[in-house]
């Protein structure tokens, strides 16, 4: 339908191919000024909202690590340390010792430590946690809510989509600036200690 | 108080004790009537030192932008290596870099590919801002293709380039067969946009077969679609590429009106046919210099014809995406919410039933104090904004059809074996096939 290679046609071409070549540069580049308009410095990263959260237990294989990047933390500050935590004891709980049998945690990752009568310390021992929620609903329906699930971003894969986000129930999950990455709630003036 | 609180809490959580033991904490709320906690923190006698909460910190903000120099240098290496150097070993160790920088050390995110949903969400919603690195990492691969050609594709791409390790017999796939995979990235980048403008997926992300290899972590059915691409990658050289990376597409258009490209000859083509087979992606245009004979009648019906077509496929496309808009809505959180709350309000008979357990996303509206209303409402707005992006999906990729059906009857005059600009990934590897010597090289040499 075009016709032979004549030097015409061939200016004529390269006349098209330079003015589409132009308008695509224009495009582009206004895209990116346009878009960086809107744009921040920061990188950003996933955190979930423990206000939202109703601790499911689908971070524990939602999360595209194994085990899952959302740990349980401890806000002390918000603990009442319990003799009977509604973290640590199962509701039916035969006596409140660190047996085995009376714990919630399904790994065992909360450690029980008396600190002086009536008053017990809980740590969570990271590595063995998978992020269930289980303690945390039984601190926030029995106690302080001091157990609250939170991404720990040693561990994210800060991945582009957060496949734990996409399918949370709760829709807790958002994208917060690198240098604020943790939500907590019902503390927000928590002097934290950055562990690198 | 405190201690009295205690001691009837050891008695254990008994159904009947519970009773009282709301009533204790109600009295106590009202004797630490400032403390909105239910057991104010202890104040210790034994000079017990609380515990710090420790609060891991991301990769740092600078090695985001490390990341976007380091990409700017393999994209500025790797260029000169194929325009310059002419080198397949060249692409090749930049292929083995990027696979272990961007793939395996950075562990795939953010990519080029993906980021493209980072800034259709950014321009579709300004509550999210893009980090200006995600929106590097888009624009910078699409400028130097448009200047030199696809040398982004060649082995900066951790994705393309661990393909490439696995091209050893690649078959030359039929022309039809190639034209119609061709059109899936199309759809791809279609519904990937859809999505991250309605904020719904990022699809390209969740279904990236390489990321869990690069991870060395991730679902069984990743890793198992992840070595599908690899070992289909043999006989098919990289699949994911050519058949069904969005971001290609974006490149194909920017690579076909590029400044410069690689050329397989360094100088002059002398038609020995050498290079004819070496493209494993078939991206080796053919000369052609006889114009096929046609009578001018038959040209100028398939000229109308396809004036009318092109219009009449896009118009299908856009209706056909009209009449599937709800479809593509239901994937979207709030419109599912909203489909399975409408549906229990019309079947009260499923939630009398004492077995039933409502969904975790029924309990956690339930809990959030948020009322239907207000949902249906931001429901309906969603499926408001499917409607015209579904439209606008199905007039594009009539569209898309429309143009390639013309492509194929549209006769190209060409002389020499060149690489076809969109198509070409710029491996290199047709350059070793070409006994045509670079004449300055061979002074160099010479002196």
């Amino acid at each position: 339908m075009k016709e032979e290679g004549t030097n015409n046609e061939i200016t004529r071409r390269k006349f098209l191919t330079n003015a589409l070549r132009a308008s695509a540069g224009i495009a582009v580049g206004g895209l990116a000024v346009y878009v960086a308009g809107n744009s921040n410095t920061k990188d950003l990263v996933w955190q979930l909202d423990p206000a939202k959260c109703i601790q499911c237990g689908q971070c524990v294989t939602n999360c595209v690590v194994t085990p899952s990047a959302v740990k349980c933390v401890h806000v002390f500050d918000m603990c009442g340390y319990c003799d009977l935590c509604g973290g640590y004891f199962r509701a039916d709980a035969k006596e409140l010792t660190t047996a085995a049998e009376n714990q919630l945690c399904p790994t065992g990752a909360i450690e029980r430590k008396f600190v002086e009568d009536p008053f017990f310390e809980y740590t969570i021992t990271e590595d063995l946690c998978i992020g269930c929620g289980k303690c945390v609903a039984g601190c926030g329906a029995f106690g302080n809510g001091s157990l609250q699930l939170q991404v720990r971003h040693d561990l994210c894969k800060n991945c582009n989509q957060c496949n734990i986000a996409l399918t949370c129930p709760a829709d807790a999950f958002e994208r917060v600036p690198v240098d604020s990455v943790s939500i907590f709630k019902g503390f927000s003036d928590i002097e934290f200690v950055n562990k690198s | 108080m405190t201690k009295t609180t205690f001691s009837i809490f050891i008695n254990g959580f008994k159904p009947g004790k519970l009773v009282i033991f709301i009533f204790i904490i109600a009295i106590s709320f009202i004797s630490f009537d400032a403390e909105a906690q239910r057991f104010p923190k202890p104040e210790f006698e034994s000079g017990y030192e609380q515990i710090e909460t420790q609060i891991p910190v991301p990769r740092s903000n600078f090695m985001e932008y490390f990341d976007v120099f380091v990409l700017f240098i393999a994209l500025g290496i790797i260029t000169w290596i194929v325009l310059r150097k002419r080198s397949r070993t060249g692409v090749f160790w930049v292929s083995v870099f990027s696979v272990l920088y961007f793939g395996f050390f950075r562990e795939g995110c953010v990519c080029s590919v993906g980021s493209l949903q980072n800034v259709t969400l950014a321009l579709f919603n300004p509550g999210y801002k893009i980090p200006i690195t995600v929106l590097l990492f888009f624009i910078l691969p699409l400028l130097f293709t448009l200047l030199f050609g696809r040398t982004f594709c060649a082995g900066v791409c951790p994705l393309g380039a661990i393909q490439d390790f696995f091209v050893i017999k690649p078959l030359k796939l039929k022309n039809w067969v190639q034209k119609l995979l061709g059109l899936i990235p199309y759809f791809y980048l279609g519904l990937a946009v859809l999505y991250a403008a309605t904020n719904t997926d990022f699809i390209i992300c969740r279904y990236d077969p390489f990321v869990s290899i690069f991870r060395l972590n991730g679902e069984f059915s990743m890793f198992l679609l992840g070595g599908l691409f690899l070992s289909a990658s043999i006989v098919i050289a990289r699949p994911y590429c050519r058949f069904f990376c969005p971001y290609g597409v974006l490149l194909n258009w920017m690579s076909r009106i590029s400044l410069f490209h690689m050329t397989i000859t360094p100088t002059k083509c002398v038609q020995c046919k050498l290079c004819e087979g070496s493209c494993p992606f078939d991206a080796i245009d053919i000369p052609d210099t006889e114009k096929p004979k046609e009578s001018k009648q038959t040209t100028k019906r398939r000229f109308i014809a396809l004036v009318v077509l092109i219009p009449l496929i896009t118009l299908t496309g856009a209706w056909s995406g009209y009449l599937i808009h709800e479809k593509l809505a239901i994937v979207n959180s709030k419109v599912e919410l909203a489909i399975e709350l409408i549906y229990l309000d019309k079947h009260p008979e499923i939630t009398d039933d004492p077995s039933y357990t409502e969904s975790f996303e029924v309990e956690a509206f339930r809990t959030s104090g948020q009322s239907k209303e207000q949902l249906f409402e931001e429901a309906k707005l969603v499926i408001s904004k499917f409607r015209i992006g579904s439209i606008l999906f199905g007039g594009f990729i009539g569209l898309v059809f429309g143009i390639t059906l013309a492509g194929l009857s549209v006769y190209r005059y060409k002389n020499d074996y060149e690489p076809n600009k969109g198509e070409c990934l710029s491996c290199a590897r047709c350059m070793d096939y070409c006994p045509v010597d670079d004449e300055s090289k061979l002074i160099e040499k010479v002196k």
